[in-house]
């Protein structure tokens, strides 16, 4: 059905469609609306059987879903920034059991400083846990990747994890069309564990290895995430085919035919990055637009075939290795390598930082002339941050800089703009 | 594409306005995408949310930056937050208030506005009345769809009904034709002695 909903309660719905049969999670801004919706769904009966379980904390959240997933039963979570941090132990542990359990990510920055906002500085932190991770550009495809993790997961026997820009998509109002039951019923077999704890067959699962077979279990890890590779657009073409729309796969291409230059990146930001490359299209400068859905494991032969024949890259991330590159740039990188084709990283919307078609304009307009640095970070306020670099040479006790850098800026700066009433 | 942009306080129900009115938008057959500023909401405190209305599918997720229509939930934010940044002469502002630009002091800056697209609704004591409750988004819906268009009347009213139940939906519903009427009458004025 198709509704005007937002995009946690349409993601709630989507997992209420997949019947999880234990959902257990820790609110924090911006997941809390998916599992606030998903307790109503629970509460109310629509859900059945499924069992909601309360903890009191993130680590307690993948420490059930573990334990649930063992036990043979679709088992379902979702967090964001630090509550990923504070259950990362457990969250390595899923994917070293090769448990099947399906997590949404509202992807937020991580502090300090304190950040609530939109980055992915979170899902890059356990980028090699061994979860599959899939990046949702729009709600739709939120809701639709939502039913492939589950059937990817519970297939290979390996953790999913679905990514969605915070507050970008989950409090966004949008069309979002809901699968029907019998559809998703279709798609999505009932639960098959590989492994399961059962009294009258007992096992042990998770128990040390040394080294006689650590390395072989790890490379096993690899393997199946290598088979997810082949899995996920076989998975795409039969979602097409079962639901009437395209999601998921590997990667996303827009108007790359003929494109000197070609914007890659994950996420809700390919919107904009479309509507820039639809606007510098028309002014004479072709730009293509590579949208990377499967960022684990990483698709980068399918990423070189989209880009064939560019001669240059733009990787717009929000996220970076401090101290480094950009992440996803590594990456393409790699992909590309023996290629004669520029790859230059864009750090963008760092902690909610808006990211304006304008600036992506002119950022790709630079690119295309050729005069894009190899790391840039957009709209980056470089009198702020020479004032505080000033500060540091003149004064031994500078303090600490954040707060230093938001005195600079007052309170009267920007107040009409999306940093209104931070 | 139209865009508006939202400005109140935390609790006023800046975010369900613009909710509401792409719920609106929707039920007309448009297109519509709304989304709160990358802000904490606390009580009382400047609050910014955005919707756009079109034929086809969005897919910037910016926030608006040059908004055609303005809707403004509190007008002591007039001297306090740059409202009006990036809003062109020709947009639509529309300001809950019961009193005149000139009381609120901003006359001249009114002025800048087609007199036809810059209105006052006195939303707060329409929802004070009907509802018992100084919650003005709802109301403000209502004039906001009778000064631009962008939305009918009745898709707002269908789009409250969505959102609430009860007394709350029929108060707000009501209220919001009460304020369509007021700004049909201020227009019907302001076009009498143009």
């Amino acid at each position: 059905m198709l509704r005007q909903i937002e995009g946690s309660r349409a993601v709630a719905e989507a997992v209420g469609l997949c019947r999880p049969e234990v959902v257990c999670a820790y609110p924090i801004s911006p997941q809390t609306h998916i599992i606030e919706a998903i307790g109503v769904l629970v509460k109310s009966g629509r859900l059945t059987p499924c069992k909601f379980v309360n903890v009191e904390s993130e680590f307690a959240a993948m420490s059930v879903s573990i334990g649930a997933s063992a036990m043979g039963a679709r088992a379902y979570t979702a967090t964001a920034s630090q509550g990923l941090l504070y259950m990362t132990e457990a969250v390595y542990n899923a994917a070293g059991l090769g448990l099947p359990i399906v997590m949404t990510v509202a992807n937020r920055a991580i502090g300090a400083p304190i950040n609530i906002w939109n980055d992915h500085s979170d899902a890059m932190s356990v980028r090699d846990a061994g979860w599959v991770q899939l990046f949702a550009e729009t709600n739709q495809d939120a809701v639709d990747l939502h039913i492939q993790a589950f059937r990817l997961a519970e297939e290979l026997s390996l953790p999913v994890m679905v990514c969605m820009d915070g507050f970008v998509l989950t409090h966004a109002f949008e069309r979002v069309e809901l699968p029907e039951q019998a559809d998703v019923d279709a798609f999505l077999p009932p639960f098959e564990p590989r492994q399961v704890l059962d009294p009258d067959e007992p096992v042990s699962i998770g128990a040390m290895v040394g080294p006689e077979a650590f390395t072989e279990v790890r490379y096993l890890a690899h393997a199946r995430q290598l088979q997810a590779l082949a899995r996920i657009p076989e998975l795409a073409t039969e979602f097409a085919a079962t639901f009437g729309r395209g999601s998921g796969g590997l990667v996303s291409t827009y108007r790359t035919e003929g494109a000197d230059t070609v914007v890659v990146a994950l996420g809700s930001v390919l919107g904009t990055l479309k509507d820039a490359a639809d606007a510098l299209w028309d002014a004479g400068v072709p730009i293509g637009v590579v949208g990377v859905t499967t960022f684990r494991p990483f698709p980068a032969e399918a990423v070189a075939g989209a880009i064939r024949g560019a001669r240059r890259v733009v990787v717009v991330e929000k996220a970076f290795s401090i101290g480094a590159h950009g992440i996803l740039a590594g990456d393409v990188t790699l992909a590309l390598s023996g290629l004669d084709v520029g790859v230059y990283a864009v750090v963008a919307g760092l902690g909610g930082r808006p990211i304006s078609e304008g600036s992506l304009r002119s950022l790709l307009e630079e690119a295309s002339r050729g005069s894009l640095p190899a790391l840039t970070f957009l709209d980056l306020d470089t009198q702020l941050v020479a004032r505080e670099l000033e500060r540091t040479v003149a004064h031994r006790r500078s303090g600490p800089t954040a707060e230093n850098l938001l005195r600079d800026i007052g309170t009267s700066r920007r107040v009409a703009g999306p940093a209104a009433s931070t | 594409m139209f865009q508006v942009r939202f400005h109140g306080r935390g609790g006023q129900g800046v975010v369900t306005a613009a909710e509401m009115l792409s719920v609106a938008a929707f039920l007309d057959g448009r297109f519509a995408q709304a989304f709160p500023s990358f802000g904490s909401e606390r009580t009382g405190a400047p609050v910014v949310s955005y919707c756009r209305i079109a034929d086809g599918e969005i897919r910037t997720r910016a926030p608006v930056e040059s908004p055609d229509a303005l809707v403004v939930q509190d007008a002591t934010l007039l001297h306090q937050v740059d409202l009006f940044s990036g809003v062109g002469s020709d947009a639509y502002v529309l300001v809950n208030t019961s009193h005149t630009f000139e009381e609120l002091g901003i006359a001249e800056l009114a002025g800048r506005f087609r007199a036809d697209r810059v209105l006052t609704v006195p939303a707060t004591e329409i929802a004070l009345r009907l509802l018992g409750r100084p919650l003005p988004n709802a109301v403000l819906l209502g004039g906001f769809a009778a000064m631009t268009g962008a939305v009918r009347v009745d898709a707002v009213v269908a789009a409250i009904r969505e959102r609430f139940a009860g007394q709350v939906a029929e108060g707000n519903a009501e209220g919001a034709r009460a304020a369509a009427s007021v700004v049909e009458k201020e227009r019907s004025g302001r076009a009498a002695t143009d």
